[in-house]
């Protein structure tokens, strides 16, 4: 729709560096025949280490689906969906589960934290779900909370926690161990915007660390912490952002 | 006007000379509004015209100091305690372009909406890089700076939203004139405001 940004001096300085997320062509119908639903009508989008990508639509334009597509919670009714080259509808159910407790971090709306255990706990349970042993699973969740500065908040519980804390330790549970993957669906939904500022912050200094992030919302103020902007309407890429100005790059990149 | 009144404003603390104030008035604002030294000096002439500031000899280097009178004193108390008009708002060539697009036949509004989108996104994402290099807990002194740049950033933001909002309005509309029953017989004349989609 707008005239194509000129990205060629900008993509020679990129090293070639394997994507954490590649949709290639996806498409997702739901049902069938004259009532089937078009929910992605083949998106194609790439976030790279370090990139934070936000994808902009209103309710109904696909982006929900997007998100499930990109965590492997659902599969695409044709296209490819890769994490870190590994193409998600290959993979075993038992691999697919490994691949999201291991590579890919959670953020939702509703936080998701569980009521009955304390922020250390609630952080470390991907881990010991995944085998580590508790000890170990504790100290990365420690560490993953100090990152955050939430590390007073580990005996809390999230009733005792307020929203914005609540959606920090969120946070801290989505970046926990090596994840390189951050899906974050209206993160900072029910926060004031102080409040859901410090949020985006964050997530953007975890980016800024070498995570990929995608993150899925309808507010341009949100939005605007990404390095690139997605608009979806109706299932398809209607318009895109680009890149940040290659100069900004330029100044900014660390060498 | 509010360049009358912030000079005036800057003058209650202390006197200045032309040039302080230009570079006062600009690092609380965050160079947002630049003010050329000619326009401040206009200003400080029509100040003390109207008796609200009056010289103060200079500085001992030839900088002509300015000082503020009880009556400019009176000024800027009375700007603070009135609220900014809001009843003549000022003309905003986004919603002047969509009211003049929607009524002209053969105009993609779809396609203004969405490009205006990108580009106001895209602005509010240079803004949002300002703040991001700015700490959260800033300094009472970037405070002033701060604020102003989020005042840019609601403003963006509620135009993406006004722009989201036309948008829908626009879809709304262009489906209810292809599901309405066309009436059986021509005699109808065609509405000349008709949407263009």
């Amino acid at each position: 729709m707008t005239a194509a940004p000129d990205v060629s001096a900008w993509a020679a300085l990129q090293p070639a560096v394997a994507p954490v997320l590649e949709l290639r062509d996806v498409r997702r119908v739901h049902g069938s025949g004259p009532t089937a639903v078009h929910a992605l009508r083949g998106v194609s989008l790439s976030i790279r280490p370090g990139e934070l990508v936000a994808v902009m639509g209103p309710s109904g334009s696909g982006k929900s689906t997007l998100l499930t597509l990109a965590g492997g919670l659902d599969t695409p009714t044709s296209g490819e969906v890769l994490v870190e080259n590994v193409a998600l509808p290959g993979l075993s159910r038992r691999d697919l589960a490994k691949l999201r407790r291991r590579s890919v971090g959670y953020v939702f709306q509703d936080f998701n934290l569980i009521p009955a255990l304390t922020a250390l706990e609630n952080v470390a349970l991907p881990g010991e779900l995944d085998g580590i042993p508790t000890r170990r699973a504790r100290k990365e969740a420690l560490a993953a909370l100090a990152e955050l500065d939430l590390s007073e908040l580990a005996d809390r519980f999230p009733d005792d926690m307020s929203g914005g804390q609540q959606q920090r330790v969120a946070i801290a549970r989505a970046i926990v161990g090596d994840r390189r993957l951050v899906l974050a669906d209206e993160p900072t939904g029910a926060l004031d915007s102080e409040t859901g500022e410090a949020v985006l912050r964050l997530l953007r200094a975890r980016v800024d660390a070498g995570a990929g992030a995608l993150l899925v919302t309808h507010e341009a103020r949100h939005a605007a912490w990404a390095d690139r902007v997605v608009f979806l309407r109706d299932g398809v890429v209607v318009d895109d952002t680009g890149e940040p100005p290659a100069i900004d790059l330029l100044l900014e990149r660390k060498w | 006007m509010s360049v009358r009144q912030s000079l005036l404003a800057l003058l209650e603390e202390q006197p200045r000379y032309g040039y302080q104030l230009r570079i006062e008035f600009e690092a609380r604002t965050g160079a947002t509004w630049p003010l050329n030294v000619g326009q401040v000096y206009t200003t400080l002439s029509r100040l003390e015209r109207d008796g609200l500031v009056e010289r103060a000899g200079d500085d001992g280097e030839g900088h002509a100091l300015y000082r503020i009178t009880d009556a400019g004193r009176q000024d800027v108390q009375a700007w603070f305690e009135t609220p900014v008009d809001r009843s003549a708002p000022p003309r905003e060539e986004l919603a002047i372009k969509l009211a003049i697009a929607v009524t002209v036949p053969g105009v993609d509004v779809a396609t203004i909406v969405q490009r205006q989108r990108t580009a106001t996104v895209r602005a509010l994402q240079d803004y949002t890089r300002l703040k991001r290099k700015g700490s959260p807990d800033a300094s009472e002194h970037d405070l002033a700076w701060s604020l102003v740049l989020d005042s840019l950033i609601f403003a963006a933001e509620a135009e993406v939203r006004w722009l989201d909002h036309c948008e829908s309005r626009l879809a709304r509309s262009s489906y209810q004139r292809q599901t309405a029953t066309p009436p059986v017989s021509a005699a109808v004349p065609e509405r000349s405001d008709e949407v263009v989609s």
